[in-house]
């Protein structure tokens, strides 16, 4: 006898979760359409949390571990909210000998932080990208979504300024 | 959808482009959208309104015209490439179009970048609008696919393929034919084709640039790949760190499903097809096509042994055929012009031409298509321009983190799939990176020992643990604080990498290791014996664990 499992309401009223349950819908609410949805929570709602977690799980009928595991096996999602602004500086070959490591050095001194971390105040978290693929503009460094090219390590640190003291 | 009605289509499309006299291209790829190439063809778009031109003026976004390191490029109907175009350059652009160019910002195209190139996989990369069906029908596009649906039995397609010589285009180079001849023949309630756009290998930008200049042509080669093994659905994998992509690609498929070119009886035939994106998350070790499937089904993307292969049991168990971005993007024009016109371009074992990312310390950076075969120097002081600053040419190393760094002595030797084994390096996916003098080999090899210890999946031991010890030991020697040893010791672990790991990513981690220390040993003995980085990279900052 098919046994029917009443669908989990969503942890809240927050707007975002129809979109998570459009994805859900959409992937027949089967175990194959775990990263599609993990995609649409972390779009909608910057990371994927516990609740995000135990959500999707019991929606597509996984084990939490086996979510939590995708989670933390895939490189693009994250677990902690991201801060104020992002800065990711691309760490692939190109950029690598055209100087990359010496930008990620300035901003670590400057931020103290390491790639993956946020500023105390929220307001920078610093990244690395295996590569952009921009590398004709070597070195190059991601502000916001916006790509800039043949950075040094002045313009980098003028930008964080920015960030920083605003 | 009929042959007629695509006829059609093409026909309306270039009435109304012949209606435009002057025409002004502006490249809305990634490369020159990050030098604010849009910002430029708006700029152009206000401008043509104001002087009310716009019924004879075409402003047109398309894909990549390859010089990325001069961006954002223009082109125009009275055939001038113009570089490092900024907004308050169109009026004198514009103006350019009924009298003498503008010589400051003309880029010339007599010079052996664009001259030495022969384009099939990027023939409207730079010509067409990549978010409109329209131009790619008018350039000819779906005419392989209507022929295919029309005149050729699935047996007649696999042989053309078979006939091109066509490689596979991700790295391994294994035969097309065979593969689709292989998948064709398996036995499966349903089939699935899958498109592999999960471009992971540093310094490669080749898929991206394709999908972003070009979308439909990936489709179409997909849509005959299906006709071909019999299959109806089909996956494309990108990365998620490919917005742009995504987008064209999305748009691409709807507008396709709106014209019947995607969906159940295309062309009136039993043949349905559909095809959906599944995104990647950033996993390395997903370009591998176990691992790839793994992550479809939305699982963690570990690989499995093979056999079985995927052509036999590969997405949720049924047969699968999986090619890369620029080998479906090859596909349409051997259908159209047959398969023994592709087989005489290139060399003997390699057909075809290839697509190179050229990066690194090169004059010209940004993406080529050369045919098979020619010579590493070539590509490096003829289309690449040579090495900026006087410096010399010390390697070029190609495969990503899979492949080798080829020395100044290999310079003469033809590309193509054998040689480049046989100097100890892969073909890989196309990305082509120049080093001089100012980089260290040793300081190259930890770089991609560092890649593959973060990307090694876990599942299989000698991958997570090896290149771990390895990258360990090249620290050592990039801190200047290694022994004999370890030296010896590293390369066992060479061996034991290539021989015992579950897939390719274990396999050839320590390519780049072994490569380097064929061609620059002196280097590492530098390192070893006399404490002293000969490139002057290395030194105290690198002593320490590995992060």
């Amino acid at each position: 006898m098919a046994s029917y499992v009443a669908k989990p309401t969503a942890p809240n009223q927050d707007k975002r979760w129809k979109l998570v349950d459009a994805t859900i819908r959409r992937q027949g609410a089967q175990a194959r359409g775990l990263i599609e949805t993990l995609h649409t929570v972390q779009e909608a709602f910057g990371y994927l949390d516990e609740q995000a977690l135990r959500y999707v799980a019991m929606s597509l009928r996984v084990p939490l571990s086996r979510a939590y595991g995708v989670a933390t096996f895939y490189h693009f999602f994250t677990l902690k909210p991201a801060g104020e602004h992002t800065c990711v500086i691309c760490m692939g070959t190109a950029c690598y000998i055209k100087g990359a490591p010496q930008l990620l050095d300035a901003v670590e001194r400057d931020l103290g932080i390491k790639p993956g971390e946020t500023t105390a105040d929220k307001k920078v978290s610093l990244l690395t990208a295996r590569c952009l693929g921009s590398c004709g503009l070597a070195p190059a460094v991601v502000y916001d979504q916006e790509v800039a090219g043949k950075v040094s390590t002045a313009a980098v640190r003028d930008h964080l300024k920015k960030w920083t003291h605003a | 959808m009929t042959p007629e009605e695509l006829d059609q289509i093409a026909e309306t499309e270039r009435t109304e482009q012949a209606q435009f006299t002057e025409r002004v291209n502006v490249c809305v790829a990634a490369g020159c959208l990050s030098c604010q190439s849009q910002g430029v063809k708006d700029a152009l778009a206000q401008e043509v309104e104001r002087r009310g031109t716009k019924g004879h003026c075409q402003i047109k976004g398309v894909g990549c015209m390859g010089l990325c390191s001069e961006g954002p490029l223009v082109s125009t109907s009275t055939g001038v490439l113009y570089k490092k175009v900024e907004a308050d350059d169109s009026p004198a652009l514009l103006d350019s179009l009924s009298g003498e160019p503008l010589s400051r910002l003309v880029c010339p195209t007599d010079v052996p970048f664009f001259q030495r190139q022969k384009k099939i996989v990027l023939e409207n990369s730079g010509v067409i609008d990549p978010e409109r069906i329209e131009d790619y029908i008018a350039a000819n596009g779906y005419t392989a696919l209507i022929k295919v649906l029309t005149e050729m039995s699935a047996r007649e397609v696999i042989d053309e393929v078979t006939k091109s010589g066509l490689r596979g285009r991700g790295g391994a180079g294994y035969p097309t034919g065979l593969k689709w001849s292989t998948v064709s023949k398996s036995v499966g309630t349903q089939k699935y084709v899958i498109c592999n756009a999960d471009e992971g290998d540093p310094g490669a930008f080749m898929d991206r640039s394709v999908l972003e200049s070009d979308p439909h042509r990936v489709l179409e080669g997909m849509l005959i790949a299906g006709y071909a093994v019999g299959a109806s659905e089909a996956y494309i994998y990108v990365r998620a760190e490919y917005p742009l992509a995504i987008r064209r690609l999305r748009n691409a498929i709807r507008q396709a499903e709106r014209v019947g070119l995607l969906g159940a009886n295309i062309c009136g035939t039993r043949f349905s097809f559909r095809i959906d994106l599944r995104l990647g998350a950033g996993a390395f070790v997903c370009g591998e096509e176990t691992a790839l499937i793994a992550s479809v089904e939305g699982k963690r993307g570990t690989p499995r042994p093979r056999p079985p292969y995927p052509a036999m049991e590969g997405l949720f168990g049924q047969p699968t055929l999986i090619n890369n971005v620029e080998t479906f993007a090859n596909i349409a024009p051997i259908i159209r012009n047959g398969g023994e016109w592709y087989a005489k371009i290139g060399t003997e074992k390699s057909k075809g031409t290839k697509v190179f990312a050229l990066a690194g310390c090169v004059e010209n950076t940004g993406l080529v298509e050369v045919p098979m075969g020619i010579s590493l120097r070539e590509m490096v002081f003829e289309i690449g321009g040579g090495i900026p600053g006087g410096r010399k040419f010390k390697a070029a190393q190609t495969g990503g983190p899979s492949g080798g760094c080829l020395p100044p002595e290999c310079l003469d030797m033809p590309v193509d799939y054998e040689s480049l084994a046989k100097a100890g390096s892969i073909m890989g996916s196309g990305g082509l990176i120049v080093m001089d003098e100012s980089s260290c080999m040793v300081d190259v090899a930890k770089f991609f020992m560092d890649f593959c210890m973060t990307e090694s999946c876990g599942k299989c031991i000698p991958c997570r643990v090896g290149t771990y010890q390895m990258h360990r030991i090249l620290s050592a020697i990039a801190g200047m604080t290694a022994t004999q040893q370890d030296l010896k010791m590293l390369e066992e672990l060479c061996d034991l990498l290539k021989h015992t790991s579950l897939c390719g990513l274990g396999q050839s981690a320590p390519n780049p290791v072994v490569s380097t220390l064929r061609s620059f040993g002196d280097e590492y003995r530098a390192h070893i014996e006399e404490h002293k980085c000969p490139a002057g990279v290395c030194g105290e900052q690198h002593v320490g664990e590995p992060v």
